[in-house]
């Protein structure tokens, strides 16, 4: 990798961090927990990371690991947005 | 589909995500902020479905659908007191996902040709791996497969030590012979003994910092994973996770008036002498009747529910909130205070009551409900023990002083709920119970509520 490419996804990396930190900061601790519940769904983004392994021509061992990765993964994205609206819609009732 | 197409893909998906988080800032828009994030998550899947280096499908399919069928079993059956739990063993899949990710793209040669992907690799496998065992244990000792207790390693700290720096040694290695698999065998082993030991010796009441924390490490797992292939998204949302476990962790740290450092390492701070139980409760102790206090709550005007992890044992929530109803249908003003660390993870009293439809402007944080107990009546206190210790804001010799507590000695009379008199996770005896305004309502939490409940109903 080119240092300048590495030097932007840093960038990106400490931008988001403070970002986060930011946008955090104001979430009520009525809603902690669904954040924590809403943010195991965004870390389920390496889905992203696992489709490439899995789907990849780099041989059985690589599609192994990459589809125990998509199961993982799927399970935070999907139970995690699942269960944050459910806990949500509660405190959205009257 | 260009790389160029994917990119800007991602980049939209990763706006919704922080538009998303930005939702969650108010009871209100919380819902819609979740399915923008959740919008965001099927952009960035789809489009990478149609990235060329996908050459087959079939690992694909079956990997969604058994994660989908898992995940949404879970989210459906899960009941909201067991939320810990299950948030727990998300944290732990997230790690776990980003730790097989790392050790796919280590085998794969073409993937792990430079130093930046292997030095992320070795960052990945150690904290995914850590996180994936962490969160294993954490879930034991919530759902009581394990005790709850700090279970005390002799050496912990120097086994702690010694794990990290093998770890450290491991990952320099892994990155000076990248075609050597032992290594990452061996790094894949110690990262997950590390996140055993780290966290077995951590008691149940300082769970909500260990969760908060694990969280934090499946966000970090997933943005060093990002940096492996260069993925934007996924080190924008990695560390926008990892931001919001950090803040957590800090709060509720603060909130127990512990460090980090002391939590981690189940240090409790030096007790000056040990404070005789009998000595505190001796002949002071009034036990009373759903009767008696069925009574009192006829002339209260104010009334300030106090509930803690005992409320989510006995799943009381429902019937707290029957009672609350009958009050307010007398006219009586009810409110719950809410401490921070009360319960097993953040806003776990929240969610509990929530699901008892208790609307969330009648939860009151704690700095503003405590200078509102001394015009209390009446406060209930259900399963909450340490939070409302008054050595806690007096005796300077006590392990817990400094610890912010609610001040419900100060209501002209408080009324616990409680088993008996056994101390709570502090092992402390607390004074409160031997006060001249307290009433100890023994007996499980739930049966004494709807017993108050019927009493007070019948009175009308």
């Amino acid at each position: 990798m080119e240092s300048i490419s590495l030097l932007l996804l840093l960038t990106l990396f400490v931008v988001a961090v403070f970002l986060g930190v930011e946008l955090i900061t104001k979430v009520p601790p009525t809603l902690h927990t669904p954040l924590m519940s809403g943010s195991n769904a965004i870390s389920g983004i390496s889905l992203v990371g696992a489709l490439l392994a899995a789907g990849s021509g780099a041989g059985w061992w690589v599609n192994l690991l990459g589809f125990i990765a998509v199961v993982l993964a799927t399970i935070n994205v999907v139970g995690g947005y699942l269960v944050t609206n459910r806990m949500l819609a509660m405190f959205k009732r009257k | 589909m260009s790389t160029t197409i994917i990119y800007l893909a991602y980049l939209i998906a990763a706006s919704l995500f922080i538009l998303g988080i930005k939702g969650m800032t108010k009871p209100r828009t919380a819902v819609r902020g979740n399915q923008l994030s959740a919008l965001g998550m099927f952009i960035a899947v789809v489009v990478t479905l149609f990235d060329k280096n996908i050459l087959s499908y079939e690992w694909i399919i079956a990997g969604i659908l058994v994660g989908s069928v898992i995940g949404g079993i879970m989210a459906v059956k899960i009941q909201v007191t067991a939320m810990p739990q299950m948030v727990a063993l998300l944290n732990g899949f997230g790690g776990g996902a980003s730790l097989f990710i790392a050790l796919a793209n280590f085998i794969d040669p073409e993937s792990a040709t430079h130093t930046v992907a292997l030095v992320s690799i070795a960052a990945t496998v150690l904290i995914g791996g850590v996180t994936l065992s962490g969160s294993f244990i954490a879930f034991g000792k919530l759902q009581e497969l394990i005790s709850g207790n700090p279970i005390r390693v002799p050496g912990n700290k120097v086994i702690n030590a010694v794990l990290l720096v093998a770890a450290l040694v491991l990952g320099g290695m892994l990155v000076a012979e990248p075609y050597n698999l032992t290594n990452v065998y061996i790094l894949v082993a110690v990262a997950l003994a590390l996140g055993i030991f780290l966290v077995v010796p951590i008691g149940g009441a300082d769970m909500p910092v260990v969760i908060a924390l694990l969280n934090s490490y499946s966000g970090i797992a997933a943005a060093t994973t990002g940096f492996i292939t260069g993925n934007t998204v996924l080190i924008v949302s990695g560390s926008l996770v990892g931001a919001s476990g950090i803040i957590l962790t800090q709060i509720m740290c603060k909130a127990m008036n512990r460090s980090l450092f002391n939590v981690l390492f189940g240090v409790m701070a030096e007790g000056g002498e040990t404070v005789d139980a009998d000595e505190v409760y001796a002949g002071k102790v009034k036990s009373s009747s759903p009767e008696e206090v069925a009574m009192l709550l006829e002339t209260a005007e104010r009334v300030v529910i106090v509930p803690g992890y005992g409320l989510a044992m006995a799943q009381a929530q429902h019937a707290v909130r029957d009672l609350a109803s009958i009050l307010e249908g007398r006219g009586t003003d009810v409110k719950y205070a809410i401490h921070p660390v009360a319960g097993r993870m953040p806003g776990h009293m929240n969610v509990l009551l929530a699901e008892a439809e208790v609307p969330y402007e009648q939860l009151v944080e704690m700095d503003e409900i405590n200078p509102q107990f001394e015009q209390t009546d009446v406060a209930i206190v259900i399963g909450a023990n340490d939070v409302t210790n008054p050595m806690a804001r007096e005796d300077k010799g006590s392990p817990i002083y400094g610890m912010p507590i609610l001040n419900v000695d100060k209501a002209r009379t408080v009324v616990v709920v409680k088993r008996s008199l056994s101390p709570g996770f502090a092992g402390l005896p607390n004074p409160l119970f031997a006060m001249d305004n307290s009433l100890m309502l023994f007996g499980d939490g739930k049966k004494a509520i709807v017993e108050l409940t019927q009493n007070l109903k019948e009175a009308d």
